[in-house]
């Protein structure tokens, strides 16, 4: 079973798919066992995976479409802990729409659970191809989840949801024609081990991975689908959304762009840069003036993703980790928002900020969880979300510095957003006649949240294990990107190094 | 050199549908009753089965008639596809035309008598035989198409298409007469042999241009695509998915055929004139089907789109080029059968329906239909993990390799234009409210075609590896 476990643990899922299909009375149960069932399986490749070694465990390899394009499906330390967040991220989504989806209710968690196949699978593949079909593949669940179970403009923001991804995505899918054709195969680890593309074609291979990345990001300035498919989804869309698709931008920077186009990761950085930091400051000041407590988590989750990008492109070893840690606690962070909003959206019926105050009296409860929650949004000590904030900070201001101060005044933002929201939901009088009635967290509410009240805490005070999964490969793609480097540099150098006239007869036909 | 009852063998398949036509031609008068369509059908899907049982048995790589016709496997593979193509179009059709009330006994004589004619033009390697098995298959589609003479919309589009087809197949043989008259010769090889030698004529380009000329209007490519809209919303819908497949794939084989085998010295000439086509054929695919409310039309502009595609792929000229047209024609027959079976079996109160509007509330009323169709659609549009986007995937590919970067960033951004369209339909199934129940009676016919295209448009990602295989195999068996 351990040499198939890659495979289990990402297709698992649909054989719930195939109980609910004959079966459509069973599904919400169906679905909860499928995803605990499938997060007790990632635990199990989370406890016998070797944090020392830095290449893939757990291969599967077997022949596909012919041609050196084969079903190859991996982890290593960069891809292991998003196994575990998306596995660990679906009961919960099952459970927050246990009693706020009352209608299509087999098909939405049909829905759910291809989502979760294809999620995982993303993180799985070792070929391009199978990645590609993977990635893509998400915008069918995803797009009837906002369309069918959204809100009132769930149209409008499902049609940009999926066009804004498409967009970016086919010209991914031409890279990887290109890429297949230079190299001949579509084998990540290959690529990985010896990159074979020119400066040249790396700009264009790079620039086309990045129009798919920074969609998914989603990166300043095309970010924009991210607060309308927010807004719109129901919540357990939501989390979905902000944590886990989100997330898979800065994994395929971390697979792809940075080991296999190292130079042109060189030469692109100071763009990553500045629209890191665009992101960081000019969505915070946007999040700040929202009325819309959904579209307010979803600006603020721009600016956390600003911090990611940077501490990647920073291509140092604290700075990649951070950035791995800021997504996985983002992750958890983010998610545990929107189920907040959730929450109340259950009782109220509205997400508007105004709508809401003085909830403290009437829900102790969720006020504190809402509150730890928010202060790990901020990124307070002793919180999953200073680690990754810091560290990427940290690993940023070794290479630039400037761009850190710019950064750094982000944080002060999101201070300044998140606890205004905190202040205008939870405190001040109690005087909107419906609210007088509001019951605290229900037993299954409480169930949803504690674990991610504990496991934020627990990833700010002890952020070890993750470090230990992620380190050796982290130092390992960063080798991996100098010798590119060098590999690129090569020949300008010799060229440099040359003695002037024999350059010139160099330069002829 | 070839006997004659050497000839006759390798033409085996061809006989049995010519003799199939004849028979069913005279049972049919002799019965003077209209009844007989459903009898008749079933004969001929006999003939096309025994047809296709020759086509297999085939050696390969024969020839005859002074290698005036071939049976390569490039040939077969077509073959097969465009017998597939007619079978399911009269299984499709058999509730239909009696509903209808328009169910008359010349409907499976004369789809008999196209698909000689098509299987003609993909063993053709000779202009004269390419012309007539054109003709042949033209005249059989001309009358298809006004099928339904109490209408006037099929009578239109029948005349329309006869007008138009009439006028390519001028183009076209003026073409044919122009590389006559430059090369002395009708045959392909003999063709190739004498531009090798001696080079491109300017008359001989002529002559190339207006053969492609003719050719993509036949496929249906732009600028010559005007008759595809108005002929496939007039004609009965069964014949409108006929067109859809059978005919659209004998086009296009033929036109790998006679473009290069016959020119492969000449690609530089050739080779701008698809793209230009290609291009304008997948931009306008995609554009003019957003504002289309019926899904006839939908579909006509949308398989305008899909010959772009494909002709990307035969721009490239090479051997992967080839390979993924065969692969792309293979995928888009199976969705297009699937799609056409969806249609026909949406009724409202026994109306047919045709607006795209009216698909409100599908998914809720037949859940199992609905999402066939969103399959469909989807795999249409080329999102994985459906068949169609390795169909896209195989032609793009050797676009690239021929680097052809333009045309394949054109082809993406057109795809995600037109996906915009196809996900239009998913969404007015899955997201609107239904207006009112439809019938429920999807009959077993079409029952069992839809679920064979759906499982074929989910399945291929496992099990398309042999299919990619046989056609490779086909291609090399055109491409020198």
């Amino acid at each position: 079973m351990m040499s198939h476990l890659l495979s289990i643990i990402t297709f698992l899922p649909l054989v719930g798919v195939l109980v609910i299909l004959v079966a459509p009375a069973t599904a919400k149960p169906v679905a909860l066992l499928t995803t605990l069932a499938d997060f007790a399986l990632s635990l199990v490749l989370w406890a016998n995976f070797d944090g020392h070694s830095a290449g893939f465990q757990f291969v599967e390899q077997a022949t596909w479409l012919g041609h050196n394009i084969t079903y190859h499906m991996g982890v290593d330390g960069i891809s292991m802990l998003f196994i575990v967040l998306t596995a660990g991220l679906m009961p919960f989504c099952i459970l927050a729409s246990w009693k706020s989806i009352e209608n299509r209710v087999p098909e939405y968690m049909i829905a759910f659970l291809v989502l979760a196949t294809l999620m995982i699978g993303v993180f799985c593949a070792l070929d391009l191809v199978l990645f590609y079909v993977f990635f893509e593949g998400q915008l069918i669940p995803m797009f009837l989840i906002i369309g069918v179970w959204g809100g009132k403009r769930r149209v409008y923001a499902s049609f940009k949801f999926f066009l804004y991804t498409l967009l970016g995505s086919v010209l991914m899918l031409l890279a990887i024609l290109a890429m297949y054709l230079q190299s001949g195969t579509t084998d990540i680890p290959t690529l990985l081990a010896h990159p074979t593309f020119s400066p040249a074609m790396q700009t264009w291979l790079w620039l086309a991975f990045f129009a798919s990345f920074a969609v998914k990001m989603p990166m300043w300035p095309v970010h924009t689908w991210l607060p309308d498919a927010h807004v719109e989804a129901p919540t357990a869309g939501s989390v979905i959304l902000a944590g886990i698709l989100l997330k898979m931008g800065g994994y395929g920077f971390l697979r792809f762009s940075l080991p296999m186009f190292a130079s042109a990761s060189e030469y692109f950085t100071p763009l990553v840069f500045v629209l890191s930091v665009v992101a960081i400051i000019y969505t915070s000041l946007v999040a700040l003036a929202q009325e819309d407590m959904k579209k307010l988590i979803a600006y603020s989750s721009v600016a956390h993703m600003g911090f990611v990008t940077m501490g990647i492109f920073s291509l140092t070893h604290q700075g990649i980790e951070g950035g791995i840690f800021q997504m996985l606690s983002h992750g958890v962070v983010s998610g545990a928002l929107f189920l907040c909003v959730g929450v109340v959206y259950d009782r109220m019926h509205t997400r508007e900020i105004a709508a809401y105050g003085g909830l403290v009296e009437r829900m102790p409860m969720y006020a504190a969880c809402f509150m730890i929650f928010t202060l790990a949004n901020i990124g307070l000590p002793g919180t999953g979300g200073f680690v990754g904030e810091f560290l990427t900070m940290l690993g940023t201001f070794a290479v630039n510095n400037t761009v850190v101060i710019f950064a750094a005044t982000g944080t002060i933002l999101s201070a300044a957003y998140a606890l205004y929201l905190y202040r205008r939901i939870i405190f001040g009088a109690l005087v909107k006649p419906g609210l007088q009635a509001i019951q605290d967290l229900s037993l299954r509410e409480i169930a949803i949240l504690t674990p991610l009240v504990v496991l934020t805490i627990a990833m700010g005070v002890y952020p070890r294990p993750v470090m230990d999964v992620t380190s050796a490969s982290v130092a390992n793609l960063i080798q991996q990107y100098k010798t590119a480097l060098a590999t690129d540099h090569a020949p300008k150098l010799a060229r440099a190094n040359m003695p002037a006239s024999a350059a010139t007869q160099g330069a002829g036909p | 050199m070839t006997s004659l009852p050497h000839d006759l063998t390798v033409m085996m398949p061809e006989l049995v549908m010519a003799g199939a036509g004849l028979l069913l031609l005279l049972v049919g008068v002799l019965q003077k009753n209209d009844r007989s369509m459903g009898m008749l059908s079933f004969l001929a899907i006999v003939a096309m089965a025994g047809s296709a049982f020759c086509v297999v048995m085939q050696p390969t790589d024969a020839s005859a008639f002074g290698g005036a016709f071939v049976a390569d496997g490039f040939a077969k593979f077509s073959k097969l596809l465009i017998l597939l193509g007619a079978a399911l179009t009269l299984i499709m059709s058999l509730g239909f035309f009696v509903r209808e009330k328009i169910a008359r006994f010349e409907f499976p004589v004369l789809v008999t008598f196209s698909v000689l004619g098509m299987m003609l033009m993909v063993s053709a390697s000779s202009f004269l035989a390419l012309y007539m098995g054109l003709e042949l298959q033209s005249l059989a589609l001309y009358v298809l198409a006004a099928f339904n003479r109490e209408s006037v919309r099929s009578s239109e589009a029948g005349l329309k298409y006869f007008v138009l087809g009439a006028l390519s197949s001028g183009l076209l043989l003026y073409g044919i007469s122009l590389i006559y008259g430059f090369t002395g010769t009708t045959d392909f090889g003999h063709v190739a042999a004498v531009i090798r030698q001696s080079g491109a004529p300017i008359g001989l380009i002529f002559g190339l241009v207006f053969l492609i000329a003719g050719l993509a209007f036949k496929v249906a490519a732009v600028p010559f695509h005007m008759w595809t809209p108005d002929v496939y919303e007039g004609s009965p819908t069964p014949i409108t998915a006929f067109f859809a497949m059978s005919p659209k794939i004998a086009a296009m084989a033929l036109f790998l055929r006679a473009v290069i085998v016959p020119f492969p010295d000449a690609v530089h000439q050739w080779q701008q004139i698809i793209i230009v086509a290609s291009v304008l054929s997948m931009l306008l695919g995609a554009f003019a089907a957003i504002g289309q409310t019926n899904i006839k039309r939908l579909m006509a502009y949308s398989s305008i789109g899909h010959m772009g595609y494909a002709l990307l792929g035969l721009a490239a000229g090479t051997v992967a080029g080839v390979q993924g047209v065969l692969i792309y024609l293979v995928i888009y027959l199976v969705t297009n059968a699937g799609v056409f079976s969806c249609i026909l079996a949406m009724k409202r109160n026994g109306q047919m329906v045709e607006s795209i509007g009216d698909l409100a509330g599908l998914a809720r009323e037949q859940p199992r239909l609905a999402m066939a169709f969103a399959f469909f659609m989807i795999s249409l549009s080329g999102i994985p993990p459906f068949a169609g986007f390795f169909a896209k995937f195989y032609v793009f590919l050797p676009a690239i390799q021929a680097g052809l970067y333009v045309p394949a960033i054109i082809g993406v951004i057109a795809s995600v234009i037109g996906a915009y369209y196809y996900w239009r339909i998913f969404k007015v199934m899955y997201f609107d409210d239904p207006l009112s129940p439809f019938d429920s009676d999807l009959g077993i016919s079409l029952g069992s075609i839809i679920a064979a295209s759906t499982a074929f448009t989910l399945l291929f990602i496992v099990a398309g590896a042999p299919l990619i295989a046989v056609a490779e195999t086909a291609a090399k068996s055109l491409v020198p």
